[in-house]
């Protein structure tokens, strides 16, 4: 597949910012960063029409390393900020990044309603199952018995967080995994996420190779899946049943209509509210 | 454009995946070198950044040579790697804030080997004769870096065991 540029005028390094990212050396951001300027450049925005907002955590860091709109928001509450915008500004490119912890622990209630509402923006989660900046504590997607954690020192105990699971199960149009071993896999990925309409969710494993130093191994064990994506919710519920947590693909795409509000009699309040502060 | 096959590659494409592969290194090396100054690694930060100034004048000369200035775009999912990122750009994975020249300078040798055999992957299979002539052209090139770097490599010593120890690590809880 190609953008049918012969020449592409913009290229991947047009969208990165000249702010060097404070990740650690080794981090899985770094080639989701490259992987989303590569996204970017396939499909010749104008970086003034995209805008990448975030929530907290290392890999909400991500809007200050790229050129184009941007906003580092609070922790938890991207999604309400990206759908927002999105509602006001159908016109914009949106998509919303961040963390295991920021998008399914603080905001994971927005998550549900995200998918639930279908408004056409793209999610894309640095799942690396740990708080990383806050020095390595559990997060929703740890598994109970990662016992590294003085706060957890015999595991959390508690079954993790399934994304891809309650994705499916709270109406997002398109679902995904991909491996920041696999920068271009997850280029093209993310390029599908963003022409496809409505909430598009895509799970990265990103390892954190401070505080989960074995998930440098995932780069070994991830795996494609093994069949494309359906567009049928029920045979994406079988084969999550299956899944081992390390499949790399495409799950589902739905055919459900975005939820886009008619903005224009608010929009026209709006104007009056104006004129009434103007001074 | 889908993907093509190293057999039936055109001169074109040949180019296009000579120009990613110098490209993604070029970008690549830059990146780690960012982290490194980040880190406050100057030694491998000041290297880093002279293997991407290296792997920019190679993009230069990719677009002087014949056709180079009509090279396709082929989407980076598609160009015809044997691994899932491009051979001579070293992983992200493989960096660490305490690494030495001497890492930093077996990542670029790994990284010249892999484009050597790419190329030469090409050379054997190509059916075009112009594209194999040029691909062992590029080989060769790319062996040149090999022996280069090697002399590089003989200049910084394997350090010690126990180089990535921290007396202050970051995942100090």
């Amino acid at each position: 597949m190609d953008n049918g540029i012969a020449n592409p005028a913009l290229s991947a390094r047009d969208y990165k910012s000249s702010v060097k990212p404070v990740w650690c050396p080794g981090c899985g951001d770094f080639s989701v960063l490259s992987a989303i300027t590569k996204t970017f450049a396939e499909l010749q925005l104008d970086p003034a029409q995209v805008a990448v907002i975030s929530g907290i955590g290392c890999s909400s860091r991500i809007p200050a390393y790229l050129n184009t709109y941007g906003f580092h928001g609070v922790h938890g509450r991207a999604l309400p900020l990206g759908v927002g915008l999105k509602v006001a500004r159908p016109d914009l490119t949106v998509l919303v990044t961040g963390g295991d912890g920021d998008g399914f622990s603080i905001g994971g209630n927005h998550f549900l309603h995200a998918c639930r509402r279908n408004v056409d923006i793209t999610y894309l989660v640095m799942d690396n199952q740990v708080y990383g900046m806050t020095k390595g504590q559990a997060s929703p997607t740890t598994a109970p018995d990662w016992a590294l954690s003085k706060l957890t020192p015999e595991g959390p105990g508690i079954n993790p967080f399934y994304p891809l699971v309650i994705a499916l199960a709270s109406g997002a149009n398109f679902i995904a995994r991909a491996s920041s071993s696999d920068p271009n896999g997850t280029a093209r990925m993310l390029v599908d996420a963003i022409r496809h309409p409505g909430f598009s969710f895509i799970q990265v494993l990103s390892p954190c190779v401070t505080f989960q130093p074995e998930q440098r191994e995932w780069k070994k064990l991830v795996h494609p899946a093994p069949v494309e994506a359906t567009s049928d919710p029920a045979k994406a519920a079988r084969r999550l049943m299956t899944d081992d947590n390390l499949f790399v693909g495409v799950l589902y795409q739905g055919t459900r209509k975005p939820f886009q509000p008619c903005l224009e009699a608010d929009l026209e309040h709006a104007a009056e509210l104006d004129e009434a502060f103007a001074i | 454009m889908n993907a093509p096959s190293v057999e039936s590659l055109t001169v074109a494409e040949l180019l296009a995946h000579s120009l990613a592969i110098e490209a993604e290194a070029e970008e690549r090396y830059a990146m780690l070198a960012e982290q490194m100054e980040v880190h406050n690694n100057e030694a491998v930060a000041a290297l880093f950044r002279r293997l991407a100034e290296i792997e920019g004048k190679h993009v230069a000369k990719v677009r002087t040579m014949p056709g180079g200035d009509s090279i396709p775009h082929i989407a980076p999912w598609n160009l015809h790697w044997a691994g899932q990122t491009s051979p001579e750009a070293p992983e992200f994975g493989e960096a660490h804030y305490l690494m030495t020249p001497h890492h930093a300078l077996e990542l670029a040798l790994q990284g010249e080997c892999y484009a050597a055999e790419f190329f030469s992957e090409v050379a054997a299979s190509a059916s075009d004769e112009t594209v194999r002539r040029m691909a062992q052209e590029l080989a060769q090139e790319e062996r040149e870096h090999v022996a280069l770097i090697e002399q590089w490599l003989a200049r910084y010593p394997k350090p010690e065991a126990g180089w990535a120890e921290d007396p202050d690590p970051p995942n100090q809880a």
